[in-house]
């Protein structure tokens, strides 16, 4: 190597001089940013298990509305914003999964409504679909035997 | 008290997935499909049903919370309707959040087009 | 059988250095707020600028640069016998399109960020060669079409970590002749591509840093110049962490350039005030900087000698993806005021 450094070398000192994510801060922020957004989760769960919705169907209700709310913010431009200081406290939460939906739609429609918008709704969300569905397939198959035998 | 054990609860999981994202490799992308698996296998083994009964939404709102709902439906239906349940379980339980997903993302990119940064 | 223009390794020395005649620069909004706002000759308001796309922006915004440059420079399009032009979007659209209603003989290039030295370094080869008299070099990127090819969507809730850059919105183009009173291009030195092994698409800086080095030094072997022998030496763009590794690294090497060293990604941006982290990046990047502040003070003799380097990592999204690492690659080009 010409530079005199090997490539294992060079990968310790960029790690040395590389500037660190505020981790402390990062975390603490995304601690309360996602747990805001909960708190909302938890108001609106209230609100219909107060209209007498059961807990299930209030939990489906609930998953609804905070997708609905992060597409809207999403929509509004303001999404990404709060999710800048937020981090994981906007990625973790479902309007954060409404948000990974919405962000590649919009900005595909310019290839049209079929191949660009729809085509790349989930670019991002498909994994958390795909890995969730098998999962949870999986675990139900598991007991399934389990029970069987 | 149970909107402080939802911030707790949910501030937390986030907490969870903002030192991954700093300390580890991983991309966001990955630390979802990690969240959404590990919320399906907590449930399967019966850790997070409690982490539920406790933080409620703090518990639900955040992806692991989908990985919880796909899990229970699967558990639930298997019970009903045996193997068919392993299949049609956990994506009729979370069917409202996934159409919504669609529906309203759809309807919102129709609508809205992004913005210069 | 020598080539007689070559010198050393890597570096070609002109015998009729070709000089440039003018320049032209646009640039986005946020560019337009950055230090260097009143180099430019236009800042477009509208990152659109009245097309339906970012791609369309693009192509507007480097069509516009060249005819304002061939205007700036008394000639009319007609006269241009080549041009050379590259960008970062897939298969180099935003030049190919821009250019398609010109009627002008078209290299296309691709060299990443490095893409403006490069096309100077080719210009000044067919002007030097005897091969043209009027030649324009031009390179173009655009923050929103950037992101979505290479990151993510614009809307997407996605935090950047604090070595990655922000790529410019913004076109430069140079008009090159064979005739002329400068400033001139005097030497070029190609780079090779250098790769350390980097692999994190968020650190740029440190994936080009080696070439830049790698360039930089073999410059001054094969032309025996001293760093004194500049008044400025400029890469574009380490950005700041990029630029604080290749000085180090040169240091080591005992080169010291400390003193005349910057870097186009830190110039173009206010770190604080912008949010830029990093810094800035993309073809556009170096070409502005170029186009706008460096031209402006070549002719005014504040600046006499400089030592262009623009760099460029030469990735891919799928080559990311595929557990590849960074390749870097920097050209360097010396442009004086006295055509020694």
């Amino acid at each position: 190597m010409e530079q005199g450094l090997t490539k294992k070398e060079y990968e310790k000192y960029v790690q040395k001089k590389m500037p660190k994510s505020p981790v402390i801060k990062n975390t603490i922020k995304a601690f309360i940013i996602g747990g805001i957004i909960c708190i909302v989760g938890q108001v609106v769960s209230n609100y219909f298990k107060g209209r007498g919705m059961s807990v299930e169907e209030a939990g489906g209700a609930t998953a609804i509305v905070m997708v609905l709310l992060g597409a809207l913010l999403t929509g509004l431009d303001i999404y990404d914003g709060i999710a800048k200081h937020a981090g994981a406290g906007t990625i973790v939460p479902i309007t954060g999964f409404a948000n990974s939906i919405v962000s590649p739609a919009m900005e595909f429609k310019s290839e049209g409504y079929v191949l660009g918008m729809a085509s790349k709704m989930f670019v991002i969300a498909g994994p958390v679909l795909v890995y969730g569905i098998i999962a949870s397939i999986v675990v139900g198959i598991i007991s399934f035997i389990v029970k069987t035998l | 008290m149970e909107f402080i054990r939802a911030f707790l609860v949910g501030g937390s999981i986030c907490a969870v997935g903002q030192i991954l994202i700093d300390k580890t490799k991983l991309t966001p992308a990955r630390i979802l499909v990690l969240f959404v698996t590990l919320g399906v296998v907590l449930t399967a083994i019966g850790v997070y049903e409690p982490l539920v009964k406790f933080g409620g939404a703090g518990a639900t709102v955040p992806i692991t919370g989908f990985g919880y709902s796909l899990a229970k439906g699967a558990l639930k239906e298997v019970k009903e309707k045996g193997l068919l349940g392993a299949f049609m379980g956990g994506i009729s339980s979370t069917a409202g959040g996934i159409a919504a997903a669609i529906f309203f993302g759809y309807l919102i990119a129709l609508i809205f087009s992004p913005k210069e940064k | 059988m020598t080539a007689a223009k070559r010198l050393g390794k890597q570096t070609v020395k002109f015998q009729n250095p070709p000089s440039i005649l003018a320049t032209a620069s646009i640039v986005g909004k946020k560019e337009g707020e950055g230090p260097l706002k009143h180099y430019y000759d236009q800042i477009i308001e509208d990152g659109f600028w009245g097309e339906k796309t970012w791609e369309k922006a693009e192509t507007k915004l480097l069509r516009e640069t060249i005819m304002t440059a061939v205007t700036k420079a008394d000639l009319s399009i007609k006269d241009i016998q080549y041009i050379l032009s590259g960008d970062l979007l897939n298969q180099c659209i935003a030049s190919s399109y821009g250019i398609r209603d010109m009627g002008v003989p078209f290299f296309g290039l691709y060299g990443a960020c490095s893409t403006m030295a490069e096309s100077l370094s080719l210009a000044s080869i067919l002007i030097d060669g005897g091969f043209a008299d009027y030649v324009v070099a031009a390179t173009s990127s655009h923050f929103c079409s950037a992101e979505r090819q290479f990151r993510f969507p614009l809307e997407y809730g996605g935090q950047r970590p604090p070595t990655s850059q922000w790529t410019v919105t913004g076109s430069g183009a140079v008009v090159l002749s064979s005739k002329g009173n400068g400033p001139y291009i005097t030497h070029i030195t190609t780079g090779k591509i250098v790769d350390l092994g980097i692999k994190d698409a968020n650190n740029m800086g440190a994936a080009m840093a080696p070439a830049a080095v790698d360039t930089i030094f073999t410059h001054f072997e094969d032309t025996g110049f001293d760093p004194d022998y500049y008044d400025l030496i400029i890469t574009g763009d380490l950005a700041y962490y990029g630029k604080e590794i290749a000085q180090d690294m040169l240091q080591r090497k005992g080169c010291d350039i400390s003193k005349i060293f910057t870097d186009c990604g830190i110039e173009i941006f206010d770190k604080e005030k912008q949010d830029t982290h990093a810094g800035g990046s993309g073809c556009g990047c170096s070409a502005v900087v170029l186009a706008g502040y460096l031209y402006h003070e070549l002719t005014k003799g504040n600046l006499n000698k400089i030592l262009f380097v623009a760099t460029g990592a030469l990735m891919s999204p799928t080559s990311s993806q595929q557990g590849e690492s960074i390749p870097g690659i920097a050209h360097a080009v010396t442009i004086q005021n006295a055509m020694e």
